[in-house]
C-alpha cells in the first residue's frame, strides 16, 4: 500500500488552505484512477455499484480501440495505395522521416499501413487530448469540480470522426469549442445538453467545410481525390456504388472516410462490449436501427427517378458513413440522450430517421448522422417530458 | 398539388425555421421558454395567430394594396394605384386585432394559460416572427392557399423551437453555469447551439 500512503501524505497540501489548493482537481483525478473514491451519497438516492463514472468512461474509451486501430490501418492502406498508384516513393517532411525509421510504403504490409496511418491519427489525437485536456483541467480547477474521464471519451470520439488530412490547428479549435462552449460553460460533465464531441465537429464542419468534407480530404496524399462511399452513392447511384465497392468491404471498412468511422465490424465489436456492460443503452441503439430501417425501406418503396439515394437499401445505410459509429458511441451518450426508457427508443428512432432523411433528401450534406444526433439532442428533454407526463396521466387514471 | 403544399409546409417548419434560421421573435422566444407548459401554450397561440393573420393579410394585400389591386372598384386611375406603402400599417393592425381577440378568448376559457403567458400574450402583436411571416408572404408573392400553409408552417416551426428550448432549459436548471453567464446569457448560448442542430436542414431543396 505504498502508493496509498504517498497519496495520503500528499493530500493535505491539496485541501483548502494547503500549498497546492488550486491543484486539488488534478490530485483527485490521479487518486481516483488508482483507488475507488471513498465518498458516499448523503441524500436519499443510494445506488451501490462498483462501477463509478470514471470506470464507465474508461470502458467506453477502450471500446473505441478496435475502430481506432482499424482506422489507422485503413488510413495507411489508402495512402499507400494512392502513393503506389501515383508513383510517389516516400512522404515528405517529418511524417516521412518518422515512417522511414520504422516501416516502408507497401500497401500489402499490415505494419507499413499501421505506421503510416498512425502518423496521421496520433498527431490529431494528441492535439485533441492536450488542448481539450487543458480546458477541462482549467475549468475543473477554477470552478472546483472534478476532472472527469468523460473527457477521454469526448477526445477519442472527436478525433475518430475527423478526416486524416485535417489541419491540426483546426483540431485544436474544434475541441476547444466542443469542450468549452458545449460542455464546460454548462457546468461540466453531466450538465450539458449537446454531445461535446459532435458539437465540436459540427463547428468545424460549418466553419471550415473545405477541410472536412468533399472528395479531397479522405486520403492522406496531397492532391489525391477519392470520394467517400456515400458521396459516390449520391453522385452515381447504386450501380456506381457497387462497381467501386462490395458490401463486405464496406462492412469491414476498407474504404475512404473519417478515421474511425469506416469499419462497421470493428465498431460493432466495441459496441457489443458497451451493450453487454449496459454502459450504452440498447434501447437507443435499437431505436436508431428501427428509424433507419423503416425510413430507408419506405424510401426504397417510394423510389425516385432523379435522386439515386432513394434506392439505397438499409444494409448499405448501416455500413456507409458514420451511422454505425454514431449509433453505438455518439447517440448513446447518457448525458445528452433521453433519460426515460420509452424516451430512449423514440430518441433513437428520431436519429435513425433523420440520418436517412438528410442523406437522401438534403443535397448539401452527404452524411447526416452528426447533425441528426445534434438535432435529436435538442429534443431529448422534450421527449422525456412527454413520457413523464404520459406516465403521470396513466397512473392518475388507474387510481380513479 | 398536395406534394407542393407539403414541401412548402416542411420548408416553413424546418428549413426556414422562424426562430432558429431567421432568429425572429427572439424576445418572446427567450422570455417564455422557462417551462414547457407555458411554451407550448404560447407556441399554439402563435400558430393560431399566424394561421389567421397571414391569409388575411394576403387578402388585404392582393385585393386592396398592391399595384392595380383596386381595379375591381372601377374607380378612375385604379389600375395604377399602388397602396403598398400602407402595408406595415395594415398588417400590424390585423395582427393587433387578432391578438386582442385571442387574449379575450384565453382570458375567458383558459385562464391558467392566460396568467402563465402574462404580458407576453399582448406582446405577440409586436413579435417579429408574426409580422415577419406576413412580410415574407408579400415578398414571395404567395397566393391565398400558399399563405395559409405558410402561416401554419411558420407557426409550427416557431412553436417546435420554443418547446425544445423550454425542454432544454428545464434540464439546464440542474446545470452549474458560471455566475456571469446565468440567466439570459446561457440561454443565448443555448439558442446558438440549437441553431447548430437545426443546420441539418439548411440546403434542403424542396
Amino acid at each position: 500500500m505504498g502508493l496509498r500512503k504517498i497519496l495520503d501524505n500528499m493530500e493535505p497540501h491539496f485541501h483548502k488552505g494547503g500549498k497546492y489548493e488550486n491543484w486539488y482537481a488534478l490530485y483527485e483525478a490521479v487518486d481516483t484512477i488508482f483507488y475507488a473514491p471513498g465518498s458516499t451519497t448523503k441524500t436519499t438516492a443510494h445506488v451501490r455499484d462498483g462501477v463509478d463514472l470514471k470506470r464507465m468512461m474508461i470502458t467506453v474509451w477502450m471500446c473505441t480501440f478496435p475502430a481506432m486501430f482499424f482506422g489507422m490501418w485503413n488510413v495507411g492502406y489508402h495512402a499507400n495505395m494512392a502513393m503506389a498508384a501515383e508513383g510517389i516513393a516516400a512522404v515528405e517532411g517529418w511524417r516521412g522521416a518518422l515512417i522511414s525509421l520504422f516501416a516502408g510504403y507497401d500497401p500489402a504490409s499490415l505494419w507499413d499501413n499501421m505506421i503510416h496511418g498512425a502518423m496521421y491519427f496520433l498527431p490529431v489525437y494528441a492535439v485533441t487530448f492536450v488542448v481539450g485536456g487543458f480546458w477541462e483541467v482549467l475549468f475543473a480547477m477554477k470552478r472546483g469540480h472534478e476532472v472527469n474521464e468523460g473527457f477521454f471519451v469526448t477526445s477519442i470520439l472527436f478525433a475518430l470522426t475527423l478526416p486524416p488530412t485535417i489541419p491540426l490547428w483546426q483540431v485544436a479549435l474544434g475541441i476547444t469549442f466542443g469542450v468549452v462552449v458545449a460542455k464546460e460553460i454548462f457546468g461540466g460533465t453531466g450538465k450539458n445538453f449537446l454531445n461535446p464531441a459532435l458539437a465540436g465537429r459540427a463547428f468545424l464542419y460549418f466553419a471550415y467545410p473545405a477541410q472536412i468534407s468533399g472528395d479531397a480530404v479522405w486520403t492522406a496524399v496531397d492532391g489525391y481525390t477519392g470520394a467517400t462511399a456515400l458521396g459516390v452513392a449520391a453522385a452515381e447511384g447504386m450501380n456506381g456504388l457497387t462497381e467501386t465497392l462490395t458490401w463486405w468491404d464496406s462492412f469491414l471498412g476498407v474504404m475512404p472516410g473519417s478515421m474511425g468511422e469506416t469499419s462497421t465490424l470493428a465498431i460493432m465489436v466495441g459496441g457489443a462490449v458497451l451493450l453487454a456492460t449496459k454502459i450504452a443503452s440498447w434501447r437507443i441503439v435499437l431505436g436508431v436501427f428501427i428509424g433507419m430501417f423503416a425510413l430507408s425501406s419506405l424510401l426504397n418503396v417510394i423510389g425516385s427517378d432523379t435522386n439515386p439515394m432513394f434506392a439505397l437499401p438499409w444494409y448499405w445505410h448501416l455500413t456507409l458513413g458514420g451511422l454505425a459509429f454514431g449509433m453505438f458511441f455518439m447517440a448513446t451518450d447518457p448525458v445528452s440522450a433521453s433519460m426515460t426508457n420509452t424516451g430512449k427508443i423514440w430518441f433513437g428512432i428520431l436519429i435513425g430517421a433523420m440520418t436517412v432523411m438528410i442523406r437522401v433528401v438534403n443535397p448539401a450534406f452527404p452524411e447526416g448522422i452528426m447533425l441528426a444526433i445534434l438535432f435529436a439532442n435538442l429534443f431529448a428533454p422534450f421527449i422525456d417530458h412527454f413520457v413523464v407526463q404520459a406516465n403521470i396521466k396513466r397512473r392518475m387514471m388507474r387510481n380513479v | 398539388m398536395f406534394e407542393y403544399y407539403l414541401s412548402l409546409l416542411v420548408k416553413a417548419v424546418f428549413v426556414e425555421n422562424m426562430a432558429l434560421a431567421f432568429f425572429l421573435g427572439m424576445c418572446t422566444f427567450l422570455a417564455v421558454s422557462k417551462k414547457i407548459e407555458a411554451a407550448l401554450g404560447l407556441g399554439i397561440a402563435v400558430v393560431v395567430v399566424l394561421v389567421i393573420t397571414v391569409p388575411v393579410n394576403n387578402l388585404i394585400y392582393n385585393n386592396l394594396l398592391r399595384e392595380g389591386a383596386l381595379t375591381w372598384t372601377g374607380m378612375e386611375g385604379a389600375e395604377s394605384m399602388d397602396l403598398s406603402f400602407l402595408g406595415y400599417l395594415s398588417y400590424i393592425g390585423v395582427i393587433a386585432a387578432m391578438v386582442q381577440i385571442l387574449e379575450m378568448f384565453l382570458d375567458k376559457f383558459v385562464p391558467a394559460l392566460y396568467n402563465a403567458l402574462g404580458v407576453f400574450l399582448p406582446l405577440i402583436t409586436v413579435n417579429c416572427a408574426i409580422l415577419g411571416a406576413s412580410l415574407f408572404m408579400v415578398e414571395r408573392d404567395y397566393n391565398f392557399g400558399e399563405s395559409v400553409v405558410y402561416g401554419a408552417g411558420a407557426g409550427i416551426g416557431w412553436a417546435l423551437a420554443i418547446v425544445a428550448l423550454a425542454g432544454i432549459r428545464e434540464k439546464l436548471k440542474y446545470s452549474d453555469v458560471p455566475a456571469g453567464l446565468q440567466g439570459l446569457g446561457i440561454t443565448f448560448v443555448t439558442v446558438g447551439l440549437m441553431s447548430l442542430g437545426f443546420m441539418s436542414f439548411s440546403g434542403v431543396q424542396l
